[in-house]
């Protein structure tokens, strides 16, 4: 218990961090965004709004110490601003609708490319120089060494323009408005497919090679040796054994993976125009619309915190010299 | 019994004998060094790579082997003028990573307590804000160029260098050898670059490698995202107008493909590469090479766990 409220002690300042990032880079930076923001509105609202959109990003002429705390006390209350692109609605209003469709595609792509190229290590690394470890590890790392949205736009201009099966892009079809039947889960699923596949195959060789590594190291063990000798059943020793203390660096990795993959899918999202949070930070980027920017970066960031804590409670669980080391 | 014959290089020399011992790293070495080369000497024969020379979006043809872009620009001038960049940035950004990596990592594993704790927070907040978005937001308030780029790549990758080289350091540190030499009055200094740093050599390479690739690819996709200088010539400005110029609703393959698989095969040979590197800086590797190679020309059946020697007569 004390190491998880250690990890949460460890989060809020790393939130902190976030947070003091956002307020100080675009302050620190040559160019004025206040200056850009305002220009793109001029025209569009009265002076009196224009003001008071200026208090509420904070950039008003007070001491900078001041416009911190201001803009500390506003994101703690869900106040990220106005969109500069979406104007008049809020920040948080933008980014809720690309929320979802991130999570999902995200989380989606990173569980089944985890358990899948673990369990290729776990069997890559058992049965060394067979043809799984011969051809596996070598294909995907070439398959991981293109850049991910170039493959994706390979996949898309092949199996989706050329021949057809799959969708072209967005998360549902337009015909169809959200509901929870099967109709549109279906066609969720049917636009999900081919996202979510070039997600994993990017990032399988990974997981593969990090598992078959460590488990080689493990499989050299006195104790995996031990084990075989007592003669205890050899699918026992790879999975009980060996790839359980093996996979502790995975499920380190896992966290990060999981940013890597929220903040990495935005360029599926941009190759599928995917509705998520990717696709409207580089809208806002390309629009100059630097609150929701900001606003997206924040609630990525914020997103990724919470599922490392999440990690880290399984962390616990599998192993034991950290319950023993803090209780 | 004839012991078997260990290699006798040392230095440079055993480097090269591994890589060229070893059939994949011969393969990644020979892929990084054309590759090298082309970004060396090619720009030198393909002439002016922004000039428009021909009918925009045509396929390849004799006169323009990888067909032309959509501004009637020659896609193989591109590419080869595009390699040049992109290698510099990749490769100075892979090693400044590490670098950076390094003093940070080897410092918090090598001291431990309060510097230990300070550092090890910093890294892995960095590690935890997520790398992509904060590229692109930092990128977007900076004025584009290689520099900024640069910049980016490297406050964004840093971190996992960092934490993986201070879990190395912190478990040699608990070796009996560091405490031999701590007890034999050596310096700190000396300690971490010639007792410590000489076993994670391997690791350090392997991290220049992975650091490098993450460097070509990171940078790729922030300027294919148009968050580099776009009227500069590099493979990430080439994806970028090929997809600005709807090269994918158009058919026009050739505009994006070549440059595609000229990052992936410069990834996919650093990668090779490492195998190599790994043969020879991992004793038990190279120990179990030597005895397999020994075996096979004795003609005996390597077995996998104990060295014993069976003859066929």
């Amino acid at each position: 218990m004390r190491y998880l409220l250690r990890r949460l002690g460890f989060y809020l300042v790393a939130a902190w961090v976030a947070l003091t990032l956002n307020f100080f880079l675009p302050r620190l930076m040559p160019g004025d965004p206040a200056t850009a923001i305002f220009a793109r509105l001029r025209g569009r609202v009265s002076p009196e709004a224009m003001q008071a959109l200026r208090e509420a990003f904070g950039l008003t002429g007070e001491p900078l110490w001041r416009q911190y705390f201001t803009y500390l006390g506003s994101v703690l209350h869900g106040d990220f601003g106005m969109s500069v692109a979406y104007f008049p609605a809020p920040v948080t209003q933008v980014i809720a609708t690309g929320f979802v469709w991130t999570i999902f595609l995200a989380g989606t792509s990173v569980v089944i490319s985890f358990v899948l190229g673990t369990l290729l290590g776990v069997v890559s690394a058992w049965r060394r120089r067979g043809w799984i470890d011969t051809w596996l590890p070598s294909t995907l790392a070439f398959l991981g060494a293109f850049p991910y949205f170039w493959l994706a736009m390979v996949f898309l201009y092949v199996l989706g323009f050329t021949l057809g099966w799959f969708p072209l892009g967005h998360a549902y079809g337009d015909d169809l408005s959200p509901a929870w039947n099967g109709t549109f889960i279906a066609d969720v699923a049917r636009h999900a497919i081919l996202p979510v596949t070039t997600v994993v195959l990017a990032t399988l060789g990974g997981w593969l090679l990090s598992m078959r590594n460590t488990m080689i190291a493990v499989l050299g063990s006195d104790y995996v040796h031990l084990a075989r000798a007592r003669g205890i059943h050899p699918r026992r020793v790879m999975l009980r054994y060996a790839a359980r203390n093996a996979l502790l660096p995975n499920v380190t990795g896992f966290g990060m993976a999981l940013g890597f993959v929220l903040g990495g899918s935005l360029l599926t999202e941009i190759v599928f125009s995917y509705p998520g949070q990717g696709y409207l930070l580089v809208q806002a980027v390309r629009s100059q619309d630097y609150p929701l920017m900001q606003g997206i970066f924040l609630v990525i960031t914020l997103a990724v915190l919470a599922a490392n804590w999440l990690v880290d409670i399984v962390y616990l669980w599998l192993d034991p010299r950290i319950r023993d080391a803090s209780s | 019994m004839k012991r078997p014959a260990f290699d006798s290089h040392s230095g440079t020399g055993a480097w090269i004998h591994a890589i060229r011992r070893d059939r994949k790293a011969s393969a990644g070495a020979i892929i990084i060094a054309f590759f090298v080369l082309l970004a060396l000497i090619g720009p030198l024969f393909v002439g002016d790579s922004t000039a428009p020379v021909g009918i925009p979006l045509q396929p390849p043809s004799a006169a323009h082997w990888l067909g032309t872009t959509g501004q009637g620009q020659d896609v193989l001038a591109q590419l080869v003028v595009g390699t040049r960049t992109s290698l510099a940035i990749g490769f100075a950004v892979g090693l400044v990573v590490v670098l950076v990596g390094a003093m940070v990592g080897v410092t918090a594993g090598y001291f431990g307590g309060r510097i230990d704790g300070l550092l090890s927070l910093l890294f892995n907040v960095f590690l935890v804000i997520p790398g992509l978005p904060l590229a692109i937001v930092i990128a977007a308030y900076l004025p584009s160029g290689p520099l900024t780029l640069g910049l980016v790549l490297v406050v964004t990758g840093w971190a996992w260098n960092a934490r993986v080289l201070r879990a190395q350091t912190l478990s040699q540190r608990k070796r009996d050898f560091v405490a031999a030499a701590v007890v034999a009055g050596e310096s700190s200094a000396r300690i971490v670059t010639r007792e410590i740093l000489p076993t994670m050599t391997s690791l350090l390479v392997a991290q220049v490698i992975g650091a490098t690739v993450y460097a070509i690819g990171a940078q790729v996709g922030l300027e294919f995202l148009g968050l580099g200088d776009v009227s500069a010539v590099t493979w990430g400005t080439n994806l970028y107008w090929a997809q600005n110029d709807s090269a994918l609703l158009t058919g026009a393959w050739w505009t994006f493909t070549p440059t595609g698989l000229c990052v992936a095969l410069v990834g996919f040979g650093l990668v090779l590469l490492n195998s190599g590197f790994d043969e020879i800086t991992n004793p038990r590797l190279q120990l179990e090479r030597a005895w397999r190679g020994y075996l096979e020309k004795e003609g005996g059946e390597p077995s996998s766990s104990t060295p014993v020697v069976m003859r066929r007569e």
